[in-house]
């Protein structure tokens, strides 16, 4: 067994627990090794905060009861970084941004906690994009993240996706086995497929959002990335789970996905969405999603076509309905009770909430509550909030159509592979696009995964999702485990950082 | 139909009122969060992770809030919406810590419903009438802003910040001073009755908002405007008065009433303009997603109409058919649960100490209740202790009383010493020789003297000056030293004079 600081933050959540469990090494000297994997990354800028103190803490914890024979939680001695979207008591909890700089909750959310309780350990805070809102981790107002990825003979930066676009650049970089994402368009599976790994959005409702800093409620959800699938199967039935303090909870028992985890997809069926196939997606795109199939039909399942007919309105309707929710939901950042206060001399409370916010928010935060701000507007409340749910409701009626005639939905995760950073920032069109086939899935609220495919002929990874029904993660992480086994996608980045 | 008219220059003017009232639900948390709701304790020491609108919180409907909306609903006969929602009010204030208000502005809980205001021929209105209620809807209260603390800040009290509040929306039907005010105060006996706010409008947990409008009778609505957070009847009533007459002599200056919000002064009596249409708030209402939409099953709704109590309209009918009772004294026990449930407590103690069905004692018991009692308690104020006045002695003064031992002079000064000292009213009749003679012998042989002392005057009330009988009566009385019951003094001066 690998016993160097170098092979231990190579091995995954299942390798590091049952490794700890057996006594071939302790929970500490992973700590020790992620803590100063961490500590030599900081070119990629993936951690706001490193907390390497608290992940020796949880370690020594762990080594203590195995030493006393206590039983050990299921994320014993795994060191994890956490999206500095989830509150953590005592902790700086920013969401990347500059209003929220220097904020430390005195409570923790459900779903840290909940790793905690499992046997997780914190490295630190990964940087994303500033509220979630981004799709290349460049609105972080901690700076960018930059993707361990290169294209082959370049050094451009480039980006590891977004929102949770830290967690994805720590992940295969490999300063942690896993990490916790966030999901409320794309934000897990987009970073996971841009940086080779793997990350799963649930049903919505599975994971608390309590305690989780709000970008749009009704689609926000919780989920892990690892770099496999049984790594993220395990990590999800650790932060999953009912919970009363989260009125959109769902209120059903948590199953063993990662016990069930079964790659034998015989007498499955799986659906091919006629409507993803996009002008503007890339040939490799599409080439990995026809190898993808072929993956599957090996597997055993069928393969069909599908219809998702109002695929084109959903990114529209998407970016209607998560402005909305956001404009409210960030009403509450105004300078009064915590985090950044803008006084001028001799200002009134206007003043200090138009100082506030313009200095506390980034461009593009501001640019949604903006637009969210006017889809609500009196006038305008009909013609645009009104129709975007509609659309939503065409959307998951689509799906359910869909998974009459399938077991889970094969696609791309995105439309190109990943882009240098800073070559789309003025044009937020463009990169809203990169979250075209992931937020179907976002606005009918259904699990969705993106597994690590191939690489682009420039040496970038491509990631290839699947979408299954309401409840069923345990479709989604098995055609997830059949493509994994027949994909055989080994590569890393090499080191520059 | 109320005959209050503004008598302006032009003529004759109608006053539309429309009342919102803000009733606070009388639950010990608040809609969202669990933290606490009584009034009175220290700045920000009610205040939830939840309340102050830390980052990632999330809101949690509170069953005891839905369910006294429920009820209250069912007690103004509305329509109860099984399905419901919560939406959101966007606006930025430094008391409102989401920079939103969970409100229900497109599905609210409670449909149509109505209550019905009494005659009350003194306030000008003729007869009962019924007033539309067209909605009630749950939503958060707002914190408190106070300005007085510090020379240039403002400080913010959230205690209130996330206390359940009823919206409850009449329709424009009342069309005086009085009908408001009685409306408010018939809404205020309801939500009593029910329980489900304690009506206390001085520490604000009621309060209204008041649309008001004028027009020429017959003639279409004018334009309104609205009066805000008003908080108590007198302010209503007073805000009206002014408001319509504003709004009568704005209008025959050649001016036209815009709509907009104005704020009620109490020290003056009088209104003015807080914001105008035009700078009223946008407040981009869209359905709450932190919140499922609220569905209510079968059973919760049997609950709540199966925990409902008498209401005011059926106890005050069964007051006056079933116990006899005037329609002043049902009228004046119902108004209030306090009234009331001293009442019924008195009457069944009574019914049972005289061994009668309540409908018998139900009048004495009234005027004991209403009038004598209250008389007693009033002249003795801080000297007496209501606290021994327990109904099982009060039954027991009333008792005696029915039994003739004691006269109705008695009783009341009976009361006084059970008031002031606590002691058993049928030891303080003994001890105190405040018992009335209705031994015939004893009395008797007073009117035998008197007679005998007074045969002039026999003659005279025999001849026909039937006037001299009250001095025959007098003369007993005192005779008597005024313990003898008048009763049995009349039955017998009537036998002896013939």
């Amino acid at each position: 067994m690998p016993t160097d600081a170098n092979s231990l933050t190579d091995l995954g959540v299942r390798e590091i627990r049952d490794g700890v469990a057996a006594g071939d090494f302790s929970a500490r000297e992973v700590a020790e090794a992620c803590n100063a994997a961490v500590a030599s990354a900081e070119a990629l800028n993936a951690f706001i905060v490193a907390t390497p103190e608290k992940a020796l803490e949880a370690a020594n914890a762990v080594d203590a009861a195995r030493a006393k024979g206590d039983a050990l939680g299921p994320m014993a001695g795994v060191p994890i970084g956490m999206k500095d979207l989830f509150a953590t008591k005592g902790v700086q909890t920013t969401a990347a941004s500059h209003i929220l700089e220097g904020f430390v909750p005195p409570y923790e959310s459900t779903v840290s906690q909940k790793l905690w309780d499992a046997g997780a350990a914190m490295l630190g805070k990964l940087n994303m994009d500033q509220f979630a809102m981004g799709s290349s981790n460049e609105t972080s107002y901690f700076g960018n993240v930059a993707s361990p990825w290169r294209k082959a003979g370049s050094n451009a930066a480039m980006s590891p996706g977004g929102s949770s676009g830290g967690t994805s650049a720590a992940i295969a970089a490999r300063l942690c086995p896993a990490a916790t994402g966030t999901d409320t368009g794309g934000s897990i599976r987009q970073p996971a497929a841009f940086t080779g790994i793997c990350g799963i959005k649930p049903t919505y409702g599975r994971c608390s959002r309590w305690g989780v800093v709000a970008f749009a409620s009704s689609l926000d959800q919780a989920g892990p990335m690892a770099r496999s699938v049984e790594d993220c199967a395990i990590m999800l039935g650790a932060m999953a789970g009912f919970d009363p303090k989260d009125s959109t909870s769902l209120d059903a028992s948590v199953p063993d996905w990662f016990g069930n985890l079964d790659a034998d997809l015989r007498g499955k069926r799986v659906g091919i969405p006629r409507e993803y196939r996009m002008d503007g997606t890339d040939q490799a795109i599409l080439d990995s999603w026809d190898m993808g199939a072929q993956w599957l039909r090996d597997a055993g399942a069928e393969i069909v076509e599908v219809s998702l007919p109002h695929t084109k309105y959903a990114l529209p309707a998407y970016y209607i309905v998560a402005p909305a929710e956001a404009s409210s939901n960030l009403a509450r950042y105004d300078g009064v009770r915590y985090g950044l206060r803008d006084l001028p001399e001799g200002a009134g409370l206007q003043d200090m909430y138009a100082a506030t916010r313009a200095d506390g928010f980034g461009d593009e935060v501001k640019r949604r509550i903006m637009l969210g701000t006017y889809v609500l507007s009196a006038g305008f409340y009909d013609a645009y909030y009104t129709q975007a749910q509609k659309i939503r409701t065409l959307v998951q009626r689509d799906f359910e159509a869909a998974f009459e005639a399938c077991d889970v939905i094969l696609a791309p995760t995105t439309p190109t592979a990943s882009f240098p950073l800073d070559s789309l920032n003025n044009d937020p069109l463009t990169m809203y696009l990169n979250d075209v086939f992931a937020v179907p899935a976002s606005l009918a609220g259904l699990p969705a995964m993106s597994v690590p495919a191939t690489l682009t002929a420039e040496g970038l990874p491509l990631g290839l999702q699947i979408v299954g029904p309401a409840m069923d993660e345990q479709g989604v992480l098995n055609a997830g485990l059949a493509i994994e086994q027949r994909a055989g996608f080994t590569a890393r980045p090499d080191r520059w950082w | 139909m109320s005959t209050y008219r503004i008598h302006g220059a032009t003529g004759e003017w109608e006053v539309v009122i429309g009342l919102e009232v803000h009733a606070q639900v009388s639950t010990n948390a608040k809609l969202f969060s669990g933290a606490s709701t009584a009034f009175g304790a220290e700045p920000n020491s009610q205040v939830s992770l939840v309340d102050a609108a830390m980052p990632g919180m999330l809101p949690v409907p509170n069953r005891e809030c839905i369910r006294q909306a429920v009820r209250t609903g069912m007690a103004i006969e509305a329509e109860i919406n099984a399905w419901s929602r919560f939406d959101r009010k966007n606006y930025f204030y430094a008391d409102l810590p989401q920079g939103y208000q969970i409100s229900q502005l497109y599905h609210p809980i409670v449909g149509e419903g109505s209550l019905t205001i009494e005659a009350d021929e003194k306030a000008g209105i003729p007869e009962d009438k019924v007033i539309g209620i067209e909605r009630i809807h749950v939503e958060q209260d707002a914190g408190k802003l106070m300005h007085d603390q510090h020379p240039t800040m403002s400080y913010v009290d959230l205690n209130r910040t996330g206390v359940a509040l009823m919206e409850i929306v009449s329709r424009p039907d009342m069309r005086s001073p009085a009908e408001a005010g009685a409306y408010v105060r018939k809404l205020r006996s309801i939500l009593r009755y029910v329980g489900s706010c304690d009506g206390n409008m001085e520490e604000g947990s009621m309060r209204a908002d008041v649309n008001v409008s004028v027009r020429k009778p017959g003639e279409e609505f004018g334009t309104r405007t609205e009066t805000k957070n008003v908080n108590s009847v007198r302010f209503v009533m007073q805000a009206i008065e002014h408001e319509a007459r504003r709004q009568v002599d704005l209008i025959e200056d050649g001016g036209t009433v815009v709509q907009e919000t104005r704020l009620f002064d109490p020290n003056t009596g009088t209104t003015r303009s807080m914001r105008s249409k035009e700078d009223a708030h946008d407040y981009r209402y869209f359905p709450d997603p932190d919140l499922l939409p609220l569905e209510l099953d079968e059973a919760f709704l049997a609950e709540c109409r199966a925990s409902l109590p008498e209401l005011p309209d059926a106890k005050r009918a069964r007051y006056e058919g079933e116990l006899g009772l005037t329609p002043y004294n049902a009228r004046e026990l119902t108004a209030e649960v306090e009234t009331f449930a001293r009442f019924e407590t008195l009457l069944a103690e009574t019914a049972k100490a005289l061994d009668k069905n309540e409908a018998d004692v139900a009048t004495q018991v009234a005027n004991w209740s209403l009038s004598v009692a209250p008389g007693v308690m009033k002249s003795l104020g801080d000297e007496g202790d209501a606290a021994h006045a327990t109904a099982a002695r009060q039954a027991a003064i009333l008792k005696m009383q029915d039994a003739g031992e004691i006269s109705g002079g008695q009783a009341k000064e009976i009361f006084e010493r059970v008031l002031r000292e606590g002691r058993e009213p049928e030891e303080i009749a003994a001890t105190e020789g405040l018992k009335q003679v209705s031994d015939t012998g004893a009395i008797e042989a007073e009117i035998d003297k008197i007679i005998a002392a007074n045969q002039d005057k026999v003659e005279e009330y025999r001849g026909g000056k039937d006037k001299l009988f009250g001095f025959f009566v007098g003369q007993t009385m005192k005779a008597m030293q005024g313990k003898a019951n008048p009763a049995v003094v009349n039955q017998l001066l009537k036998d002896k004079l013939g």
